[in-house]
């Protein structure tokens, strides 16, 4: 099991070591001060300085992720159903699903802090409530309603309620694509989330953190905090593969292209 | 009188029109009556858009016709198809790929609210049936063409319907998977003692199948030929059998003289 996993690890690790190195190099030998990129070395060596501080920055903006996570997830699937049960739903829900992702999100981060007030996590949750929503919702509702005209048939010929048809039909088949809009989500609610946090909410956060680093010329604890957002963007993916993996065991892993399964 | 076989299938005058008063209106079918005793083997044949398949849904009651009238065991299609009074198999099996071969049979007892051990019981019964015993466990992608077909037909037989509708089961399937299909479908005709229409376009099939070949032709759908097809108990020979050759010739001709008056 252990010699499986780590075989699994060993072509990522190879390119992720091979890239690191390059980076290192090539910076000593075109600018060894490292002031505007920094060395992974020196990155790595800021991120243990001030562990603490971007500890707290990461749980701090990892809890907004989550929340606004969950509740973009929610929302979509919750809408996703509603429309793909209802013709009238569909009307009237899908172009105001539509017009809602055509706004452009993240500008309204400095309006919700209005409303929500400047250090309210709030407007930071709201911001990655509607940046997850989209993509589950769409995915989603192609997963409900992508289903064969034979399989239809079928249920109507054992005289199955639209309930049961949703139940063991829609629902089962939608699950694909809803972990792959998952995956996509979970990076947009880390991005969502420190973009929001440059324009207010908690002042403790990972946003904040990198503003005012980088304002100060301090690059490379900057890059510190950018790592640790990276890491729990990794972390979100790859918990929603294994959700994935768990969840529909039937799948050959074949199937789960673009999932990552050592 | 008694002893007159009950009527299984009556169709008066069907007429079927698609899209009526629209450009693309279609006459499906035209002027149909049929009537199919209980417990025979009828095979319906004819070139595509003869509206074949389109009949064997009006009687699955999951179209309706626009003149006409179709009864089954005695009823409107619609109350047969609510009482659940026949099964229905596909060219594509039609299976669920996220439940095993016995969930995929136990599909309909589900919806009728049975319980898991009476459901699991009759999932035995019906695997033994179509000699899938060992493969009660596995999911539909593990499985052969053949072999999913035959979880298709013993779901649908699983809730003991009197009818099994079949359209094109086994159209997909390589000659040698084709001929042993048949004779499997044969012995289960014979073990259940249902009755059976079969909607196929392989001339030998519907021959070696049936005790009665309707013909039909295209635009519109009509029955042009009701050929009776007497060849006793089928075996291993009855395919090399003179007298199947002279039934496959009398539906062949049956069929040209179609495309010769079209």
């Amino acid at each position: 099991m252990i010699a499986k996993a780590l075989h699994g690890f060993g072509p990522a690790g190879v390119v992720g070591a091979g890239s690191l190195a390059f980076w290192e190099l090539s910076l000593l030998l075109i600018r060894p001060d490292g002031f505007v990129l920094p060395p992974p070395s020196a990155i790595l060596v800021a991120l243990f300085e001030n562990f603490d501080e971007i500890w707290v920055a990461t749980r701090s903006t990892g809890y907004i992720v989550i929340t606004g996570l969950i509740g973009g997830v929610v929302l979509g699937v919750a809408w996703a159903l509603l429309i793909s049960r209802f013709r009238l739903a569909n009307e009237t829900l899908t172009p105001l699903a539509i017009s809602l992702n055509a706004i452009p999100i993240i500008a309204l981060a400095p309006i919700f802090n209005a409303w929500f007030g400047l250090l309210s996590p709030v407007s930071n949750q709201a911001i990655v409530v509607i940046l997850v929503f989209f993509p589950v919702f769409i995915n989603t509702t192609k997963g409900l309603t992508d289903v064969g005209a034979t399989e239809l048939e079928l249920m109507r010929s054992y005289a199955a309620s639209s309930w049961q048809i949703a139940r063991t039909v829609r629902i089962p088949n939608a699950l694909p694509y809803f972990f792959t809009s998952l995956k996509i989500a979970s990076s947009l609610a880390v991005i969502g989330a420190i973009v929001a946090e440059y324009f207010g909410g908690r002042q403790d956060a990972l946003g904040p953190f990198i503003v005012q680093n980088a304002g100060l010329t301090r690059y490379t604890e900057a890059w510190a905090a950018v790592l640790a957002g990276s890491a729990m963007g990794i972390l979100l993916y790859l918990l929603s593969g294994v959700l994935e993996r768990v969840s529909m065991p039937w799948r050959p892993a074949s199937e789960t292209m673009g999932s990552w399964d050592p | 009188m008694t002893d007159a076989p009950r009527c299984a299938v009556a169709i008066t005058d069907v007429s079927k029109v698609f899209n009526p008063g629209r450009a693309n209106e279609v006459h499906a079918l035209d002027a149909i009556s049929l009537r199919i005793d209980e417990g025979a083997f009828v095979s319906l044949i004819g070139p595509s858009g003869c509206g074949k398949s389109t009949l064997l849904r009006l009687i699955g009651a999951l179209t309706h016709p626009t003149g006409g009238g179709v009864r089954v065991n005695d009823k409107s299609a619609d109350q047969a198809r609510l009482d659940r009074d026949y099964g229905m198999a596909f060219q594509t099996s039609g299976l669920f790929k996220w439940r095993s071969v016995t969930e995929n049979i136990e599909l309909p007892l589900q919806l009728m609210g049975w319980s898991k051990a009476a459901r699991r019981e009759r999932a035995v019964e019906m695997l033994e049936l179509v000699k899938l015993e060992e493969f009660a466990n596995h999911y539909p992608r593990e499985m052969s063409g053949g072999m999913r077909q035959r979880v298709a037909i013993a779901r649908a037989l699983s809730f003991r319907p009197s009818l099994l509708l079949m359209d094109e089961p086994f159209g997909a399937l390589d000659e040698m998977s084709r001929e042993h299909m048949q004779t499997e479908l044969l012995e289960i005709w014979k073990k259940t003692g249902k009755t059976i229409v079969f909607v196929t376009h392989s001339i030998p099939e519907a021959v070696f199948l049936s005790q009665r070949v309707i013909v039909m032709s295209p635009r519109p759908g009509r029955i042009t030929a009701d050929i009776n097809v007497d060849l006793g108990e089928r075996v291993f020979e009855t395919r090399e059998a003179p007298a199947f050759f002279e039934k496959i010739t009398e539906v062949r001709e049956a069929l040209r003289s179609e495309e010769g008056s079209a």
